[in-house]
Formats: structure tokens, C-alpha cells, sequence
């Protein structure tokens, strides 16, 4: 190699990598353009989009109901064997004998949020929320029972 | 004294040294083995399967909507373009024509997914060549396109947003805006992409010529998507045979004829600007309608063999399923693009510089969990 060739070389080297130079100092002057956001002091600020699959919740309303009639389907739709509904036999005023769920158990940790269990349950029981802090310290914290305490089958959901 | 080390070296036999299963610029739990004379690669061995998860087992106990979860777990990268390999196969062995508009926001979502892929791509390689900034700015532009599909289909990486005969839910009523926002972002900063790494001597020197394959030995290991295309050989499925919406859109297949690490890398960029003009041409008249044709809850596919090819964001993705009637499939086979890739990786390698391998390996784009399966 000659040497005005390799001082040429050297000069092209040195433009292509003040172009480059270029485009992040551009963005010293541009600090709105700047996307970073500080978590976790920004928390109670911080809006998830609603449709964001956080974790599955049964929606319960202001007197304590949920649409749950404990069918199971969502456990037979689940790859993964997260969920778990136990049911027990009730007697109603009426004496007719009915079905109601005891509890549903929802494992967390085995679940791979596909959305069959919202998109196939029959009554709309189950949603997802936007929730995404799950870390926990304990493994046993994972199961959650996602019927509330003393919560009954809303009415007009068979 | 630099002379006889010099000797010593040349007169070494090959010795042979693992790259991996954990390391940086592997992408994954791939290990290579490889063999050396100095720092001249003589041969390089894969060895994979370090995440072998039996996915295609699985899918033989779960019915057709379950399996659909499993694929998003293959490719994580283009994992709607998965989804919608199995949907597609499932919905041709049913006869089943799904709405006009799932054909348009499935290829949308397909194209920005294949964005978003890329994007990815371009930080990790240009970090493997020792170039960090381009890893905040991919980064940066890619998170945009996952807000896309959050707010859509509720999930960033992982969508599972196709099911058999449409979509899981609706898009979003902001969709439309925020994709053309994107696109009016994403043509402005591309450019930049260019400025920052295409140009950089450092990275022309690293990739020009390096990892060099003939249109022939492409053909011959059945390199496929931007490396295949980095060859000369036109492989892009969504022209051969097209599927969804790509039959009715105006899209170039981009080819480079070098077959070196610097065209693949070219093939992506002009790939992200090819998968722009494609949203263009759609996002306006996505068509009212069903998001979904109904289904029965339990989907039997008739006895028989049924194929489908894709154009996932890496190369040919092939979904073969046996069936024997039942709601199961019988046996379930994909051919993934990256495990294909990975077998030209030898004769690309050969007699180039150890620190080489991890341009090349970058180059061809490597998703170990596809490969694995």
C-alpha cells in the first residue's frame, strides 16, 4: 500500500466514524426526544394498556358476586393445567340440588397467559388485569384462589 | 521472537476450543466446537439442543387452539408469524375462508412483527461487532412496535393473538393511528441506522467478505429468508406461494448477489423498508367485518397430511400435521429456518478468523429456542 493511499484510508476512517458521531450528539441538543423512563419512580404513574395480559382475575362487583358457575371449562381449555375449579353440591331454597365453585385455583407460575380460559369461558368470568409486578419470595404465593371470601354466583348467570 | 511464535503457531496441530453454551454472541445455549490452527477456523461443529423442550411432542396431547401457544415459544421473535403457520394449516385442512380482514391485520402484524425482528437483529449484531450504541437505538425504535401489539393483543413479546379462523380479539381503535404514526417515525430514523453502522469503517472491514457462500452451496444447505437471499437465491415464500394478503400487494423481493456477511446485513435493512411499503399499502382499507369465523369449541381435522409454508422473519417456516381424526393431532412437524441456517455455518467459516465466527453467526440471525424446539 502506498502512502497516500494509507492516509487517505486513515481520513475515511475518521469521516465514517464522525458521521456516526454525528447522529448521537445530534441527540444532545434534542433532549425531548430522550424515551427513557425512570421504573420503579414512576409507578404510580405508570398506565398499562387495558388489554395487557398481566395476570387472570375473576371480576367481582360491589356486593361481593362473580359470574363463576364453576362449569370447568376453563380448566379443560388449559394447556398447561394452571387452573383448578372445585365445586361443591348445594341445596337450594327450593330444594333443587345446584352446583357452586369452592374455590379457583389459579397457579401463576404455570401459566403461559395464551387466553384460552378468558376467551372460552361461557359467562365471562375470568378478565385479565394489568398487573405485572408478580415477583414474590415465597413459590406458595404463586396459587391464588381467585374467588373472594363469602362471594356468591351473581344473579341471572346460569 | 515474534518469528517463533509465528513458527510455532504454523506448525501447531489444530487444537479445539468450545464457544459456549454461554456466550454473549451465540444468542443463546448454542455451543460451537470448534477446531483451530492458530486463529484460522478449520471446523466448526454445533452442537444443539441445550433447550430442547419437546414442543413438537407436546403438541401431540393438546388440541389444535392449544398447540398455538406452544409455537409463540419456537420463534419468539416472529412469534405471530408462527401462530399463523399452524392457523393457516389447520384453516386449509377445514376448507375454512377467513374474513377479509383478518387476511389484512394478520399480514399487518406479521410485517411489523418482522420490523420488530429485524430491529432486534440489528442491535445484537452490531453489538457482537462491538458497537453498543446501536443496541439503545434498535432498542428504542423496537419498543414502539410492542406498544403497538400490547394494546392490541395484549402481549409484547409473546402475542398469541391468532387462533384457528381469525383473531383472538378486535384491534384496538387506536391501531390504525398508531401504526401510521410509527411509520412516519420509523422512515425518518431508519436513515440514521445507516449513518451509525453501514458506514462505519470498522464494521465495512468486519463484514465485507467475511463468511462468503455461493448462490450454489446456499441452494445446496437450503439457506433460506435474508441469508439464503444474501446469495442470490429468491426464496421469499411470500412471492413463491403467496399466502394472506401478499398476493395482492406490491412488495420487491430483495436480493444481494455477494453472498457475504455485509449483504445479509443489507438484505434485512432494505427488508424493514420493503415490510413499511407493504403496512402502506394496507392500513387504510382494512375492511369492516368479523375478526373471527365461528368455530366449533372442540376442532377435529380430517384424516390426512396437511402443509403449510411461511415466511418468518428468518427464513422458510414449514408446519407439516398428521392427523388421524381425532382432536389431536397424530404428529406435528416444524421446520424451523434457523436450525437449517446453522448447517452452513461450517463451510462459511472455513479458514477465517476466529473473531469472524461471531460475525457470521450473527449474520445469519440464530433464535436457539426454534432451533431446539
Amino acid at each position: 500500500m502506498n502512502v497516500i493511499g494509507y492516509i487517505s484510508s486513515i481520513f475515511k476512517g475518521v469521516i465514517s466514524l464522525l458521521k456516526g458521531m454525528k447522529v448521537t450528539g445530534s441527540y444532545f441538543f434534542r433532549p425531548w426526544t430522550v424515551v427513557t423512563q425512570k421504573y420503579p419512580e414512576n409507578r404510580k404513574t405508570l398506565v398499562m394498556y387495558e388489554r395487557m395480559k398481566g395476570e387472570i382475575v375473576m371480576p367481582h362487583n360491589a356486593n361481593n358476586e362473580h359470574k363463576c358457575t364453576g362449569c370447568g371449562i376453563c380448566e379443560i381449555n388449559c394447556p398447561n393445567g394452571t387452573i383448578e375449579v372445585i365445586s361443591k353440591q348445594i341445596q337450594t331454597e327450593e330444594g333443587k340440588k345446584k352446583r357452586i365453585i369452592d374455590k379457583h385455583i389459579y397457579r401463576i407460575g404455570m401459566c403461559t397467559f395464551c387466553g384460552l380460559c378468558v376467551k372460552t369461558c361461557p359467562s365471562n368470568a375470568l378478565a385479565f388485569a394489568p398487573n405485572f409486578e408478580h415477583a414474590v419470595f415465597n413459590r406458595a404465593k404463586l396459587t391464588k384462589v381467585l374467588n373472594q371470601e363469602g362471594s356468591v354466583l351473581e344473579k341471572g348467570v346460569e | 521472537m515474534v518469528e517463533e511464535v509465528q513458527n510455532k503457531i504454523d506448525t501447531e496441530e489444530e487444537y479445539t476450543i468450545n464457544m459456549g453454551p454461554q456466550h454473549p454472541s451465540t444468542h443463546g445455549v448454542l455451543r460451537f466446537v470448534v477446531s483451530l490452527k492458530g486463529e484460522i477456523v478449520k471446523n466448526v461443529q454445533p452442537h444443539c439442543g441445550y433447550i430442547h423442550r419437546g414442543i413438537e411432542r407436546m403438541c401431540e396431547k393438546l388440541t389444535y387452539q392449544q398447540i398455538i401457544h406452544l409455537t409463540d415459544r419456537m420463534d419468539y421473535l416472529s412469534a405471530h408469524i408462527n401462530n399463523a403457520a399452524v392457523c393457516l394449516t389447520v384453516e386449509s385442512a377445514l376448507d375454512i375462508e377467513v374474513p377479509e380482514r383478518v387476511k389484512y391485520i394478520r399480514t399487518i402484524i406479521e410485517e411489523l412483527n418482522r420490523i420488530a425482528s429485524h430491529q432486534l437483529w440489528w442491535c445484537a449484531f452490531g453489538m457482537d461487532l462491538g458497537g453498543l450504541t446501536c443496541f439503545f437505538y434498535g432498542l428504542r425504535d423496537r419498543e414502539k412496535i410492542l406498544d403497538i401489539f400490547e394494546e392490541s393483543t395484549g402481549g409484547r413479546l409473546i402475542q398469541s393473538y391468532n387462533c384457528p379462523g381469525g383473531l383472538m380479539n378486535d384491534i384496538h381503535p387506536n391501531f390504525q393511528q398508531k401504526v401510521k404514526d410509527f411509520i412516519k417515525y420509523f422512515r425518518k430514523v431508519l436513515p440514521e441506522y445507516d449513518q451509525l453502522l453501514t458506514g462505519n469503517v470498522i464494521f465495512q472491514e468486519r463484514t465485507k467478505k467475511v463468511g462468503y457462500i455461493s448462490k450454489e452451496e446456499a441452494i445446496n444447505y437450503g439457506l433460506t429468508g435474508p441469508s439464503g437471499r444474501g446469495s442470490g437465491f429468491a426464496c421469499d415464500v411470500r412471492k413463491r406461494a403467496p399466502y394472506h394478503m401478499y398476493d395482492k400487494v406490491n412488495f420487491k423481493e430483495i436480493l444481494y448477489t455477494e453472498g457475504d456477511t455485509l449483504a445479509r446485513y443489507k438484505v434485512r435493512i432494505d427488508e424493514m423498508w420493503e415490510s413499511m411499503n407493504i403496512i402502506e399499502q394496507l392500513i387504510d382499507n382494512i375492511p369492516e367485518g368479523d375478526f373471527a369465523v365461528k368455530m366449533k369449541p372442540i376442532i377435529k381435522l380430517p384424516e390426512g397430511e396437511f402443509f403449510q409454508r411461511v415466511e418468518s422473519a428468518r427464513g422458510e417456516l414449514d408446519v407439516f400435521i398428521v392427523s388421524d381424526g381425532n382432536k389431536n393431532p397424530y404428529r406435528v412437524k416444524f421446520r424451523s429456518p434457523n436450525l437449517v441456517n446453522l448447517s452452513a455455518i461450517n463451510i462459511m467459516s472455513k479458514d477465517q478468523k476466529i473473531a469472524d465466527l461471531v460475525a457470521i453467526s450473527g449474520s445469519l440471525d440464530l433464535v436457539i429456542p426454534c432451533m431446539d424446539r
